[in-house]
């Protein structure tokens, strides 16, 4: 920006420093486990440890002989008050305790409620369960075979197969690839990871009997949602319900779901009199909260022999586990999967997905994109690699040949969706640039000719966020607006209120830097506040990088609403015509007289102290921004990887990193929102997952076994953007939060695939552990 | 500084369940605290539920995440990991104790301004982690960094911006005191 520019301090653009971190870095964040009531008591859970058993007696007088231990809720207790399932947001049902059935390992059986936390735990530990084990059903192809043992009987049909969702073309998509010069196809699995976020979940739930008033302070990513659903799921009356989110230690979608745990603290609550605290370990948020992906993906791609994609099939079983708790749009049972065309012109395309359950925990949520545009991408990115060494093209040269080219935007995609900007091959070209990639390619040849073995992956993804247009995105009826509530005090100084409730991201400095641009306002005038349902307007929380496409797009509209009153209250004061009036560079200025003007603090003190005649006092405004459509930030990701060919570990070199999530507001956030999507996009590529044994047992249920990255092995990110605005959004942002962890996957992959092409490799399913490599290398297997 | 013994009423100790207690005094911050505890009782409870001094966090239970390491007698340590009957007669110091007379230390400082932390859920024990390694070392490479924090996981950061504020709070330690602003 140079110095004569007209800005505003804090404007969108700058690398501001973050509000929210005076507290952070004093230890003075306020986390759900911070806060503190008078007599507030512990909850703990007596866990199943079967995957799927009868309960055949539960005896809880030992637990309760223990000091401080002063009450026990079983399923029994909560069937008799109708709280022994509760709904799902995808209309299933899910237990909040077991009456007779356990349906997974680690599930919660019996909460019990003591004074302690210590004495909670000796309680948990001492209830007595027996179960009478019952078959167990882990794999979803053996979950649908005529025979298999039917997990819920509770259903009407006797199956494990919950739904099937299809969208595209079949017949035409059939003719596409049967007359297609070149086919591919290839099976990809993509298994059950775990956001792991820093801060389990937890709960203190209060119902205060005098008052009729429960208040719930929760780790959740969307207060004012599950304000609604308590309030239908119990009767409650929704104004006594009060949802709190303090500071919250990130989240990546876990924290969307409504778990058992909050339930019971709840029940816990109105039986005890007191607030009730519930906080999980790290091994019961591993083991028993909702898990990301589980996709066994088919795809199939034709092309011409030339290159140019033709047609795309896709065929998948997903793993729901014991219930279909998924967190999508209610219209999108398998999410936004149908993005999977990427960043290519298919003709044609259809998608094929059924559901199963299996004796394991909710999956279908989040890790950090909670709508299955990782699935897609990663799809769509192998199979483009793969097209590519069939027909022996260099896979960045496939990409460049296929992109749609930025003149076709908006673009229509075979899949339904219509593509509001980008340019592909601009950011490709970038990223490629950057790496040198003709350098690495003839490093490459070199090392392959020494028997070296390197490799490089390219990804270039194309995402879709900003959930979503009312016309089809809804929760459980809900329509997915967000919202802003911005007020100006007599001062000039503002606070802005938001439906959506940050998890670390940053809201607190990046909807401040919004609402500064459009108000010229400085940002550090501005207070941003989330995370009470009393006092924020009613939004749908933080989670598919929504807050920036919609709460972020309300706060301008809102300021924009404030500038229209702004304008008539300028005029007066100015004595002019409100049609003389514009706002221009930060002020309202006469027409062609710029230098007469007013500040927007100058008519917010006006607004109080000298409004028209006939005006209501004040200045503030609300909005709830219903966005026209989906946002689709892209981007470029190019990974060279080393491998070691004694022990099989792969190495990241370098991973450069071309963004563009559209007009950037603060860069150095941006910057920390892509090193974070991009380590737990390398994470289930080379480290994470959860696997279940035949009976059910979790294998990567503690952080002993669940390998989060460290900082040894997680890889110095190159970050880089391209700038193409949305042209629907308000300030023409698209949103940042998951475009890494969507996209960088596939190029890891690509990359290590490439580098063992030697060995005939054509895939390796995620995650690439040494083991695998190594096998390919001295052991002639090829790992499916 | 004066030692100020602080009495802790029963029902303030959430550790107590009329089993046997061990009488501890251990020195947080500077400043020494007499409670009656539970032998069992962790040292991260101690300091969160009886101290009340919650910028120390509890994330894991298996001692690899390290967002609850605290300094025990100069050294970080796990303190999910530490009885508070170890801490005995010991100096701790927690993130609480990282500013003094309201001046950031450096790596709070850096932390700031490298934008080196998100959620802020692991921020306190990375930086007693980032704190003593740069107390042996205020020089470190980028792998000596790495290394030194691989006990302390961050699930939002890449830890790229951690890796720089620690470099830069090393360098604020070695130069004369800077004028940065304080958030």
């Amino acid at each position: 920006m140079s110095a004569e520019a007209p800005h505003v301090k804090g404007g969108i653009g700058q690398s501001i420093l973050r509000k929210e971190d005076a507290r952070f870095i004093r230890g003075k964040g306020n986390y759900v486990d911070d806060v503190k009531l008078p007599g507030m008591l512990y909850l703990d859970i007596t866990r199943s440890p079967y995957a799927h058993a009868k309960i055949t007696a539960i005896r809880t007088e030992k637990a309760l002989k223990i000091p401080g231990v002063l009450a026990v809720i079983t399923g029994k207790d909560l069937e008799a008050a109708g709280l022994a399932w509760m709904p799902t947001l995808m209309s299933d049902k899910q237990m909040v305790l077991p009456v007779d059935t356990v349906m997974y390992q680690a599930q919660e059986v019996v909460g019990v409620v003591a004074d302690s936390r210590y004495a909670a735990a000796d309680g948990a530990a001492a209830v007595e369960v027996d179960y009478e084990p019952l078959p167990v059903v882990t794999n979803p192809f053996k979950a649908l075979e005529p025979g298999a043992p039917v997990i819920r009987t509770d259903r009407a049909e006797k199956s494990n197969h919950i739904w099937h969702w299809e969208t595209g073309d079949k017949s035409g998509t059939d003719e596409a690839l049967g007359g297609s010069e070149v086919r591919v196809a290839q099976d990809l699995y993509i298994p059950r990871i775990h956001v792991s976020s820093m801060e389990t979940c937890g709960c203190i739930a209060h119902m205060d009997s005098v008052s009729g008033r429960f208040t719930i302070w929760m780790t959740t990513q969307a207060p004012h949602a599950i304000r609604t659903v308590f309030a239908l799921v119990t009767g409650l009356p929704e104004q006594n319900i009060r949802v709190i989110s303090p500071d919250i230690g990130g989240g990546f979608g876990g924290k969307v779901p409504v778990y058992p745990g909050y339930v019971i603290a709840s029940v816990a609550s109105i039986k005890t009199g007191h607030p009730v605290k519930w906080i999980e370990d790290r091994s019961e948020n591993l083991q028993a909260d909702s898990f990301a992906r589980d996709y066994h993906i088919h795809a199939e791609v034709g092309a011409t022999k030339d290159g140019k994609v033709t047609g795309l099939k896709v065929k998948t079983l997903a793993d729901h586990g014991y219930t279909d708790a998924a967190a999508n749009p209610s219209k999108f049972p398998a999410g936004l999967f149908h993005i999977i065309t990427g960043s290519y012109p298919f003709a044609k395309a259809f998608v094929e997905v059924d559901a199963a359950y299996t004796n394991k925990p909710p999956g279908g949520i989040a890790y950090r994109c909670s709508f299955r545009v990782t699935e897609a991408v990663y799809t769509i990115e192998r199979m483009m690699d793969i097209l590519a060494h069939k027909l022996n093209i260099d896979p960045a040269e496939l990409r460049l040949k296929n992109f749609i080219p930025p003149e076709a935007f908006p673009y229509k995609s075979a899949l339904g969706w219509t593509y509001d900007s980008g340019n592909y091959a601009g950011a490709l070209r970038k990223a490629m640039e950057i790496i040198d990639y003709a350098g690495l390619r003839r490093e490459q040849a070199e090392k392959r000719a020494k028997g070296e073995l390197m490799g490089i992956g390219i990804s270039s993804f194309t995402e879709i966020v900003g959930a979503g247009p009312s016309q089809t995105f809804d929760i459980l009826g809900i329509k997915m607006f967000d919202s802003a509530e911005v007020r100006i005090h007599p001062t000039g100084k503002v606070i802005a209120r938001f439906g959506t409730k940050s998890q670390g991201q940053g809201h607190e400095t990046t909807y401040a830097q919004i609402l500064a641009e459009e108000l010229g306002i400085p940002a550090d005038d501005i207070r941003v506040e989330e995370g009470d349902t009393d006092t924020a307007p009613y939004g749908l929380g933080t989670y598919a990088s929504r807050s920036t496409p919609t709460a972020g797009a309300a706060a301008s509209m809102a300021a924009r609403k404030i500038r229209e009153k702004g304008q008539k209250i300028a005029a007066h004061l100015l004595e002019v015509s409100p049609d003389d009036i514009e706002w221009k560079d930060y002020a309202f200025r006469v027409k062609g007289v710029p230098t007469k003007s007013k500040t927007m603090a100058e008519v917010a003190f006006a607004a109080y102290t000298n409004h028209p005649k006939g005006m209501e006092a004040g200045l503030e405004a609300v909005d709830y921004y219903d966005p026209p459509n989906m946002t689709f930030p892209f981007g470029s990701y190019i990974c060279v990887v080393d491998i070691d060919k004694d022990t099989g570990q792969v190495k990241v070199r370098r991973f450069v990193a071309v963004d563009d999530c559209g007009t950037i507001i603060n860069p150095m956030i941006v910057d920390g929102q892509i090193h974070g999507g991009l380590t737990m996009g390398f994470a289930p590529a080379l480290l994470e997952e959860i696997q279940y044994d035949e009976d059910g047992n979790i294998h990567g249920g503690t952080f002993m076994d669940y390998l989060v990255p460290t900082a040894v092995e997680t890889p110095n990110w190159e970050t880089a953007k391209t700038v193409t605005p949305s042209p629907h959004h308000p300030i023409g942002a698209k949103g940042v939060g998951e475009s890494a962890t969507v996209g960088a996957p596939p190029a890891i992959v690509n990359a290590v695939v490439d580098a063992l092409r030697p060995y005939g490799v054509e895939h390796i399913d995620i995650p690439i552990h040494p083991w695998k490599v190594w096998q390919i290398i001295h052991g002639g297997t090829k790992p499916g | 500084m004066a030692a100020t013994a602080r009495p802790i009423s029963p029902a303030a100790s959430l550790m107590s369940v009329g089993g046997p207690v061990t009488k501890v005094q251990v020195t947080v911050n500077g400043q020494l605290y007499t409670a009656e505890v539970e032998p069992r009782t962790l040292l991260v409870f101690f300091l969160r539920e009886i101290l009340g001094l919650t910028g120390t966090h509890v994330g894991c239970d298996t001692s690899n995440c390290g967002v609850c390491t605290v300094h025990l007698d100069g050294r970080p340590v796990k303190s999910c990991t530490v009885l508070a009957v170890q801490a005995n007669g010991c100096q701790v110091k927690t993130v609480e104790g990282l500013e003094v007379g309201g001046k950031l230390s450096p790596v709070q400082q850096a932390f700031y301004e490298e934008h080196g932390l998100q959620c802020g859920f692991c921020t306190p024990g990375m930086m007693m982690t980032a704190t003593a390694l740069l107390e042996r070392n205020p020089n470190p490479s980028d792998g000596e960094i790495r290394d030194a924090i691989r006990g302390n996981l961050c699930r939002c950061t890449g830890y790229v911006n951690i890796v720089k504020a620690v470099k830069s709070a090393g360098k604020k330690m070695q130069a004369p005191p800077a004028s940065g602003g304080s958030p």
